[in-house]
């Protein structure tokens, strides 16, 4: 009832405003005529604009009224100082953008990062962890399914293998990426085919027995011009014809962190597109990477410890493959095998240097609230004696800081907006595709930018609303605005906030010196190859439809011609090239004469390649001989192993000559290879071994070019050979292993322009927060400067007492600084390589950079203090 | 002073004053200060807030009608909701009186 009067108060709230003024007025009247004295009248009623206040308080005590009206003066306050206004909304939009945008970076990214995909909040990721692999390994298929019975606490768990493949887009080869899954793949997923089929279970069966394949919509829509009666039809995808069983339903790209899969098969066909043999039934052979659904309350420590039990019967049933291997959960945001893990410290450290911004920006904003409520006092203190109460005020100071914060937040989502799909033109595109890496703008980001909206309020508004706290009425009534003295406590505050700031982008500077020194530390580091002479390409053969033997024959006279090419110096094949996403081979091996302790199943990684692999590479022999035309099916298994191969397994005796198995098969070491990177460049020196293409019947699409000719040059003549043999093949983009190896180290790359560029803006708001405050209390002590000018300081003094108190105050936040430094630089942990993260060198550059930036944000101010002129001063 | 009445009893007040006839603002205050001999003096600060309070609550009605003198006023009337609640703080504030005089009587 009480709800009801009071909606229809509210909607007759003009009148009823009317009806209680005219009825107060008649009281009065009535109460003049009474007593005959019209100021006993209103001595005795009292300021009737507060009754009537009070009287419309009792129906809507939440004072929506007083609300607008205060958005209202806001609004006017900020019309009326637009210079104010604009650089305080200016720093707001970017303090709470670059929040914005981290956060939908956040969500897109490493939190939901598979639109479409049914619980996100409940899946995990599920590998396996072995000792000295902290960031896991694949599972084996086998395991997998041991792992899908056991799992009781799991909805469901499937499979997704990032693969690729080439398809010809009219006369062009373009590479796309595609996903080897389970059967249950879409079902586990919540994502039905818009069209057509998922896979069946026995699709899960069989060596490349099932060649179906569900396409993404952009596939369907780009390559088959949204064919209707797409089901049925056929695809030659890496050699195999597939039939095109379903169309994935539109915006569904697949789940892999980084790139849109455009094409899906069914575990069975994995040797088709990985090479390697059939693996659905080798428990040696880890491949599989795959995610579960928890069950709903579940969580992923008791998911984490059902599975952990599972592992230590596998090693007692399978130990030859299964030992001292266990099975490990990650949340999603954490997944180890896409690029969740590799952009993970990125986006903490985002998260970390954008808080930071958005406190300069804070402190930014609320210094120059604080100076306008220094000019404002006047008008605080009128309205505090005409009876508004101090509560009133606070509420309007917070309102007016309210209206500025939302215009920031409408300008900070704006940012946000734009930049949500910012973060992948940082990296470098692979092979003409372009990574994707999508912000999500979801209720959940909007819902934390407001707030820090309502946050970013409280810091400023709170600022100016305490100084109304200790406005002395009588004084300040007395005093009129030009009040100076009083500025003591305020000035305290300015030096606070600027000290925080200077203090903030000192942390920032740090974490960007870190950043820098580690990634030039990164690039300079060898690879053990020789990256600037080397340039590779692909060319695949295999979806062009060539069997092993004529591939063969293709690359022998492939290999001829470009030998042949001026400035080639040396060509070779390999299968894979080094610092790329894709996995090396790994195998379990058995070498001869060592026996492994009990925790350990030697496992090393592999690559197969032509002869004068390591001449072209630059990779140098220490003793033996590299591969020949002669190490071909016919002759005798051989292999090159690295130094620190031979160290771990044949330990000080000489490898040369002895034997190691892999695959059942015995191979004969016949070279040592000194160290190289194999899949980063901040590995840690892992054993490896190469074995010749030739005896493995692999494909090797890599071809390796050294030439000291510019890529440009390589490729046209390049081209014109492959064309030559074969006007059907096209040979991907060439590029530079110098350039493979900068984007393997993007992830570092990405980090050091976002934390430099937030971290010079941050270090553009400090200095003009500096500039602000010194320029205002050099305004504000002219009388001292002039009466010091006449006592006998020069220039020079004067300069030095200003600049001095500047430097003062930037000296005390970096000492802050340096100290919360200390302990913050250790999140950037493992963005850093070969760096403490309390290098000297890092803090001692920062606190110069800073030093420099507060001396030029003094000079002006002091320069200005030098050019007071005492006569005036001494006369005013 | 209204102000210095106990938190409640204007209210009650109020609704008494309207017991036997609808009055406006200015009679209640007339009745309130006639009644209890100039000690109760109701300022419209505190009187009109109460009687929104009591229109919120449905104790009470307004409509416009003519005073004494012929001229414009506001009446209030008291409604049955209204004349229940006076029963009940009648009632409720015999109590309290009498507790209140046990407990000062008692010392």
């Amino acid at each position: 009832m009480r709800l009801i009067r009071r909606i229809l108060y509210f909607f007759g709230q003009r009148r009823q405003a009317a009806d209680l003024a005219e009825e107060m007025d008649f009281h009065r009247q009535l109460l003049e005529q009474e007593s005959g004295d019209r100021y006993a009248a209103n001595r005795k009623m009292g300021a009737s604009s507060l009754a009537r206040e009070d009287a419309r308080a009792v129906w809507f005590p939440f004072r929506l009224d007083h609300l607008l009206q205060d958005l209202r003066i806001g609004l006017r306050m900020l019309r009326r100082s637009p210079g104010f206004s604009i650089l305080a909304i200016l720093c707001l939009t970017l303090g709470i953008g670059a929040n914005a945008a981290v956060f939908s970076w956040i969500e897109g990214i490493l939190f939901r990062p598979y639109p479409l995909v049914a619980h996100q909040e409940r899946l995990v990721a599920i590998g396996g962890t072995a000792r000295d692999e902290p960031r896991g390994t694949p599972l084996s298929w086998p395991d997998f399914q041991d792992l899908q019975r056991n799992c009781t606490l799991c909805e469901t768990v499937f499979v997704s293998k990032i693969t690729g493949t080439t398809l010809s887009m009219g006369d062009r080869a373009e590479r796309t990426s595609g996903s080897i899954v389970s059967a249950n793949y879409f079902d586990a997923i919540g994502v039905p085919p818009m069209l057509g089929r998922g896979f069946l279970p026995a699709e899960d069966q069989g060596q490349s027995a099932h060649p179906v394949t569900v396409i993404s919509y952009q596939l369907w829509q780009g390559r088959f011009s949204g064919d209707p009666q797409i089901i049925g039809k056929t695809e030659r995808l890496d050699g195999v014809v597939h039939t095109i069983v379903g169309v994935a339903p539109e915006g569904f790209y697949g789940t892999f962190v980084g790139w849109r899969m455009n094409f899906w098969v069914p575990v069975s066909m994995e040797d088709t597109f990985e090479g390697g043999g059939y693996k659905l039934e080798d428990r040696g052979a880890r491949w599989i990477e795959s995610y579960a659904r928890l069950k709903p309350g579940v969580t992923q420590a008791q998911a984490q410890q059902e599975l952990a039990a599972i592992s230590p019967r596998l090693e007692a049933t399978y130990p030859a493959t299964n030992r001292g291997r266990g099975i490990r959960v990650w949340p999603l945001w954490q997944t180890p095998f896409n690029n969740a893990a590799t952009l993970l410290p990125t986006l903490e450290t985002m998260l970390v240097v954008v808080v930071c911004v958005l406190l300069i920006a804070c402190a930014n904003v609320g210094n120059l609230l604080l100076v306008r409520s220094f000019a404002r006092r006047h008008e605080m203190s009128v309205r505090l004696a005409i009876g508004a109460g101090q509560g009133r005020l606070w509420k309007q100071l917070l309102t007016e800081g309210l209206v500025l914060s939302l215009f920031g937040a409408a300008g900070g989502l704006l940012v946000a907006y734009w930049c949500r799909h910012a973060l992948v033109l940082l990296f470098p595109a692979r092979g003409g595709v372009q990574m994707y890496l999508p912000g999500e703008l979801d209720w959940r980001v909007l819902a934390l930018s407001a707030a820090v909206c309502l946050a970013t309020t409280l810091l400023m508004g709170l600022v100016p609303a305490l100084q109304t706290g200790k406005i002395d009425l009588a004084s300040s009534m007395k005093m009129e605005a030009a009040g100076v003295v009083g500025g003591h406590g305020r000035a305290w505050v300015r030096s606070g906030l600027v000290l925080v700031q200077v203090s903030l982008s000192f942390i920032l500077l740090v974490g960007t010196g870190l950043l820098m020194q580690s990634l030039l530390t990164i690039r300079s580091t060898s690879p053990g190859f020789n990256a600037r002479g080397v340039q590779y390409t692909g060319i695949d053969l295999v979806s062009v439809g060539y069997t092993p033997a004529r591939a063969q024959s293709f690359q022998d006279e492939l290999l001829e011609r470009v030998r042949s090419l001026p400035g080639v110096e040396s060509a070779a094949f390999s299968r894979m090239v080094p610092l790329s996403y894709v996995s090396s081979a790994t195998a379990p091996i058995v070498v001869d004469g060592y026996t492994p302790p009990p925790e350990e199943s030697p496992t090393v990684d592999y690559n197969e390649v032509g002869p004068d692999y390591f001449v072209t590479m630059g990779i140098p022999l220490v003793a033996g001989r590299e591969f020949t035309r002669a190490d071909d099916d016919k002759a005798a298994l051989a292999a090159v192993v690295n130094e620190t191969m031979a160290q771990r397994y044949w330990n000080g005796r000489n490898p040369l000559g002895q034997r190691f198995q892999l695959k059942g098969r015995w191979l004969q070491v016949v070279g040592i290879a000194k160290d190289s990177k194999y899949s980063s460049v901040r590995e840690k020196p892992t054993p490896f071994f190469f074995i010749p293409l030739r005896q493995n019947n692999l494909r090797g699409g890599v071809l390796n070019l050294r030439t000291p000719l510019a890529p440009q040059t390589m490729a046209t003549a390049l081209a014109r050979e492959v064309h030559a043999l074969d006007p059907n093949i096209a040979p991907y983009e060439l590029i530079t292993m110098q350039e493979q190896l900068e984007r393997s180290t993007s992830p570092q790359m990405v980090a050091v322009t976002l934390v430099g560029v937030l971290g010079g803006l941050a270090l553009l708001l400090a200095i003009i927060g500096l500039y602000a405050v010194m320029s205002y209390a050099v305004s504000q002590s002219t009388r001292e400067l002039g009466l010091r000018m006449a006592l006998g300081a020069d220039a020079s003094n004067l300069l030095r007492l200003v600049l001095s108190r500047g430097l003062a105050l930037t000296g005390a936040g970096v000492l802050l600084g340096i100290a919360t430094a200390l302990l913050l630089t250790r999140l950037l942990g493992n963005l850093l390589y070969k760096v403490s993260p309390r290098d000297p060198v890092a803090f001692a550059s920062a606190s110069l950079v800073m030093t420099l930036a507060a001396l030029a944000a003094c000079f002006l101010p002091a320069w200005r203090a030098t050019r007071t002129d005492p006569a005036r001063i001494l006369r005013d | 002073m209204g102000n210095d009445l106990l938190p409640g009893t204007l209210d009650m007040l109020i609704l008494r004053s309207l017991a036997r006839s609808p009055r406006h603002g200015y009679g209640i205050a007339q009745h309130l200060k006639r009644i209890s001999e100039d000690v109760l003096d109701v300022g419209e600060s505190s009187l009109y807030p109460a009687l929104q309070r009591l229109l919120l609550n449905g104790w009470v009605t307004a409509q416009w009608g003519a005073s004494e003198n012929n001229r414009r006023a506001r009446y209030y009337k008291l409604t049955a909701a209204g004349r229940k609640q006076l029963a009940t703080e009648n009632k409720e504030f015999g109590r309290m009186i009498l507790a209140i005089q046990k407990v000062m009587s008692c010392a």
